[in-house]
């Protein structure tokens, strides 16, 4: 059942619009990441969801009920929902205080506040600093204690806004396990912004595209990374490999694109003659020094235009009568000794390739 | 100069020695100012907030005045309290005029512009996301201004500091509307005035060193407050 649905949410500062007509409903229970690159909105939204802001047009509901603009029942919702906001802004008081200061707004029992404070402190790894300032803590602790504040009130909604973008890995990972484990522990819906792609592929049963204000596509993991709705999606989420081409045949499934005369086998069901773009994630694609014979329908010849060494990873961008860029393994780089100008075989599966409709350019 | 010198050495014998007139008077003084500082802060810490808190037309022009009204010299206070204390003004059947009631409402109106203008700047200096996280914690309003006032104590404290601060240092409405009077209405600020116009340099500089005194064990006492 849908626990928070926006809308019809428009907002406005001033002339530009920030978000344009967003509908989204999150499900009890679901964890929805929200990504986009910077800009995009997705602060925004999250502040209207969390009822800090009123939309310039559009209605929210929760737990199927509509929220009015005004009155009482604005605050009652929010209690039922956390919001950790990008830049954790901690109280200049104790750590406990912080802590505390949610459970003591909602009128908890002193000795109930005392006991979960603990207990959370506990699980931030943070209970030796009960009685320091928090305003003395550093960022990663800051962050930590602003966790902390928004766990202990066990709020049915949890919403996160780049929970970790100032973070190092080590605490980008604790911070993530943690939020994980609590949101399994409590069922606890969560709403994640993040710009960081791996992250809401990771964590996250659900995925929402925000684009210049307006949610382009929302579905799970496979249908955002490879199966994107337009080029622009395709783009944000990594689609490197983004050629044009023309239907030639289509057979049963299978259609051949035409892409200056070299035949690009994909799975689709468009018409011949359809203007197309065929995308391919670069990690779906192999390379060999010969042609091996396997059951992947596309390969071919190319010559190496540059080598690029990701840490563990290399990109390999190609000619191969059209661009096309790979990403293998060091290991396997450095096995087939590719140089600038080294003659390969790029090999992908008809099922490794995406399929859009080229937009009618507006 | 000797006076400074006699002055000093003059205030350390009526401190030591415990001199019961000079403790009355410098008792009176903190009472009075003390009362009006609270009273005022009472007043003005809610409404600086309500000014803070909340956008309405002429917000500023308020503001304005109010910083305006810093510059209010004490006997224009005092003379405006005395025409509505005295017997035919239009307070006048309370009969307060020349007791402590009348200095400590002189004192109110004196330093409340002070107190309201330096406590909204206090608050405005607490950033908008301290108020967004408090919100999104789910304080109410009333708490959400509450937290506020707590980030912004440094400050609020300094503003409570200088309301007190101007209020024991006026001579201009306590004379006025208090009357100097021995015994009742006679102040610090008032017996110097006194005191240095009879001639006795020396008495009215070591009451100064002691109103002074005064008001350093009162900076220290609110310091450990607010350090806690």
């Amino acid at each position: 059942m849908s626990l928070i649905e926006v809308a019809g949410i428009t907002h406005r500062y001033g002339e530009r619009a920030v978000l344009q007509n967003v509908n989204l409903s999150v499900d009890s229970g679901e964890v929805f990441a929200l990504i986009g690159p910077t800009g995009a909105g997705k602060t925004t939204l999250l502040r209207i969801m969390n009822l800090l802001e009123f939309p310039s047009a559009g209605e929210i509901y929760f737990g199927g009920k509509w929220i009015p603009r005004a009155g009482r029942q604005r605050l009652e919702i929010r209690r039922r929902m956390s919001f950790i906001h990008q830049k954790p802004q901690v109280f200049n008081l104790s750590v406990y205080d912080n802590v505390a200061c949610g459970l003591r707004w909602r009128g908890e029992k002193k000795n109930k506040i005392a006991e979960k404070v603990d207990h959370i402190l506990e699980m931030v790894e943070l209970e030796g600093y009960k009685n320091r300032n928090a305003r003395t803590l550093s960022g990663g602790e800051a962050q930590r204690v602003a966790l902390a504040r928004s766990l202990v009130l066990e709020p049915e909604v949890l919403l996160l806004d780049e929970p970790t973008a100032n973070l190092d890995p080590v605490s980008t990972t604790k911070i993530e396990q943690l939020v994980s484990y609590v949101a399994r522990q409590h069922n606890t819906t969560m709403i994640m912004a993040t710009h960081d792609m791996s992250q809401g592929r990771q964590l996250a049963d659900r995925i929402g595209v925000l684009l210049d204000g307006r949610l382009v596509q929302t579905g799970n993991a496979v249908d955002i990374f490879h199966s994107p709705q337009n080029e622009e999606v395709a783009h944000f989420v990594g689609m490197e490999n983004i050629i044009e081409g023309v239907i030639g045949v289509s057979n049963g499934g299978i259609v051949t694109v035409n892409i200056d005369g070299n035949g690009l086998q994909a799975v689709s069901n468009c018409p011949v003659g359809k203007k197309v773009c065929a995308c391919i994630r670069p990690e779906d694609i192999t390379l060999a020094l010969y042609n091996t014979q396997s059951s992947a329908r596309n390969s071919f010849r190319g010559e190496v235009i540059r080598v690029t060494t990701l840490g563990p990873l290399s990109r390999v961008e190609m000619n191969c009568g059209f661009p096309l860029i790979a990403l293998v393994t060091k290991i396997s780089a450095e096995e087939l000794n590719l140089q600038v100008g080294s003659k390969v075989f790029a090999t992908f599966k008809a099922t490794g390739v995406h399929i859009m409709e080229k937009e009618i350019s507006q | 100069m000797t006076e400074i010198w006699d002055g000093l050495t003059k205030a350390i014998e009526l401190i030591i020695s415990l001199d019961p007139e000079v403790m009355q008077i410098a008792g009176r003084s903190l009472v009075i100012s003390g009362t009006s500082c609270l009273v005022a802060s009472l007043i003005c810490l809610p409404l600086a907030s309500l000014i803070h808190f909340n956008q309405f037309r002429g917000k500023r022009a308020i503001v304005s005045t109010i910083q305006t009204l810093f510059a209010m010299p004490t006997v224009l206070i005092g003379l405006v309290v005395l025409v509505l204390l005295s017997r035919v003004g239009p307070l006048g059947f309370f009969g307060i005029l020349f007791t402590p009631t009348a200095m400590v409402i002189g004192q109110i109106l004196l330093i409340s512009p002070l107190l309201l203008g330096f406590t909204v700047s206090a608050l405005s200096g607490v950033s908008r996301e301290i108020v967004d996280t408090a919100t999104s914690l789910g304080a109410s309003r009333f708490q959400t201004v509450w937290l506020v006032l707590k980030e912004a104590r440094y400050a609020v404290l300094a503003a409570v500091i200088m309301g007190f601060a101007r209020a024991i240092s006026e001579v201009g409405c306590a004379m006025m509307v208090g009357g100097n009077i021995k015994g009742a209405t006679r102040v610090m600020t008032t017996a110097i005035a006194l005191e240095a116009s009879k001639g006795d340099i020396a008495l009215g500089m070591a009451l100064g060193i002691i109103l002074l005194f005064l008001a350093l064990i009162i900076n220290i006492a609110l310091n450990r407050l607010q350090q806690r």
